[in-house]
């Protein structure tokens, strides 16, 4: 697996949100997916983006072109350092919130894309990775 | 401060989201369309979002709140001109919107405000 | 690791059209050249012995990952895309670069004959050096390759199941054969294109040439139902067979609003209903 490019970006206000999207859409053309799985990888980077502003006090979002033999993925990585998780399996419980969402933001990403990881600690912050291939 | 802009045509209100909305202009969008469902005595909303190339949960839901007020307030809400990739994207992250009334486009969703109306 | 002389270098500079001439004869020999013309095979061979000189002196032959071998790596690659879509063999791809052997190796011969040790030294380093060319060839050629077979794969989706308009508003998916979950997904995403694209406001998925359905399956065709409701048009079902509707039932699956009938008739029937539309005997 070879990275062709990588960046980050903050995420650290409500319109960096906007932006992550914005940006996560261009890298998705880049990669060559189709509309539909760039539709998938933009909205379950909404949905964490906004995770990593309200739940995690802000944060960056890493992103990386990959190329896999002829698949070419797009992989995101979100990082904070604030509270964490403290109940993983709560957490991954579709209609569960700890705010005043819909509790479908970790979940909902999670069934968006292909591969998804997710490592939180409490008082030390969460990293969650997400992928999408071609 | 932006907003996005609510036309109003006869007995219904008309709101077409062109921009990627961020959070608070969503918010804002809920609170002024039910100030003005209130003011103009209206009897239905078409939210037109053919121009969203993304819909997440917290758009989702904005959407869902609108139609619950209005239907609280005596007016339907119509979504019209749901992309296909947004569908498909928002049934897989869970979001179905039971009870929003959809369309086609614009003018498939006036005529189904239209005859919603006559037939109460 | 044995790096290429500056003596081995000057030496293939100098011999450089001998060393065409004997490349082209073993190309031409061992059959990796079928399918080109001569000025065509004159013209790769010409430039790629070209660069591979310049890069030998000015970069490291060790290591053709550096971009001191940028050059040569994209003329490969080029080469072995050109030659993956005209639909030559891998070997005679990599023989491309294996027929330059014979006649560097006796060129290194003749330069280092009163020297055996560096001899020895330079026909590694030669060798690795081809090896290493080689299989860049070989692995852009697979790469080619595989990309042409998944584009194929991807048409090969899309002709399989036509989305086709019955009537004014009103569209049919007929699926038939054994549904798989990437084939359910492509038709059922044409099929919402293609409401967007006709205005329909009807979509009818008729199922009586699908056998069996598992569960992905199913549940794919659930949330299409539920993704071409939420856009603003109605789906029917038609052609559920028993064993079908025994899985969905199994399998504990909501079918909660939505509409199904037992024929595509019986469907077409419905959507002219709710179109406002009767059928009447002409006389």
């Amino acid at each position: 697996m070879i990275v062709r490019d990588s960046g980050t970006q903050p995420v650290r206000i409500e319109q960096d949100v906007v932006l992550a999207r914005h940006t996560v859409r261009r890298l998705a053309v880049e990669c060559g997916l189709r509309l539909i799985d760039q539709t998938k990888i933009v909205t379950a980077a909404s949905e964490l983006a906004r995770n990593t502003v309200v739940y995690g006090g802000g944060g960056d979002m890493d992103w990386e072109i990959l190329e896999d033999g002829a698949r070419h993925g797009l992989r995101l990585v979100f990082r904070d350092e604030g509270p964490g998780i403290a109940d993983m399996k709560l957490a991954m419980t579709d209609g569960w919130t700890s705010g005043n969402g819909l509790g479908l933001g970790l979940t909902g990403a999670k069934r968006l894309v292909g591969d998804f990881d997710i490592d939180s600690r409490p008082g030390v912050g969460t990293r969650i990775t997400i992928a999408r291939w071609t | 401060m932006d907003r996005i802009p609510i036309l109003r045509m006869g007995e219904f209100l008309l709101v077409t989201i062109q921009v990627d909305m961020h959070d608070q202009l969503a918010l804002t969008l809920q609170d002024d369309l039910s100030e003005r469902i209130s003011a103009c005595s209206s009897k239905g909303v078409l939210i037109d979002i053919s121009a969203l190339d993304m819909v997440d949960s917290f758009i989702g839901r904005m959407i869902g709140n609108i139609s619950g007020l209005s239907k609280i307030m005596d007016a339907d809400t119509v979504l019209v001109g749901m992309q296909p990739a947004v569908a498909i994207t928002l049934v897989e992250l869970g979001l179905t919107l039971p009870g929003v009334i959809t369309a086609l486009n614009v003018e498939r969703g006036m005529t189904l405000l239209r005859a919603r109306l006559d037939h109460q | 690791m044995a790096a290429l002389a500056r003596q081995t270098t000057d030496a293939m500079g100098s011999h450089e059209a001998a060393l065409l001439a004997e490349w082209r004869a073993n190309l031409e020999a061992s059959g990796a050249a079928r399918g080109l013309s001569p000025e065509e095979l004159a013209r790769q061979t010409a430039e790629f012995l070209g660069l591979v000189i310049t890069c030998a002196v000015n970069g490291d032959a060790s290591n053709i990952s550096g971009a001191d071998w940028d050059s040569a790596r994209q003329f490969l690659e080029k080469l072995s895309r050109t030659r993956a879509t005209q639909g030559f063999e891998s070997h005679h791809t990599a023989n491309f670069i294996f027929s330059l052997k014979r006649p560097l190796f006796a060129l290194l011969q003749r330069t280092y004959a009163t020297d055996p040790a560096t001899l020895a030294d330079q026909m590694w380093a030669t060798t690795e050096l081809l090896d290493q060319l080689g299989m860049h060839t070989t692995r852009t050629f697979q790469k080619s390759r595989e990309e042409v077979i998944k584009r194929q794969q991807e048409e090969l989706l899309e002709l399989s199941t036509p989305v086709v308009k019955l009537w004014d508003g009103v569209l049919a998916l007929p699926m038939i054969g054994t549904l798989d979950s990437q084939r359910t997904q492509v038709v059922m995403e044409s099929l919402l294109q293609r409401i967007v694209d006709t205005g329909s406001e009807i979509a009818i998925i008729d199922i009586t040439g699908v056998p069996t359905v598992d569960t992905l399956v199913a549940q794919h065709l659930l949330k299409t139902v539920t993704a071409i409701r939420l856009m603003g048009a109605d789906c029917i079902i038609s052609g559920v067979r028993p064993q079908i509707a025994q899985t969905i039932v199994h399998l504990g699956l909501d079918l909660q609003g939505i509409v199904t009938k037992a024929n595509l008739a019986d469907a077409l029937a419905l959507a002219l209903r709710r179109s406002g539309l009767t059928v009447v005997k002409a006389s």
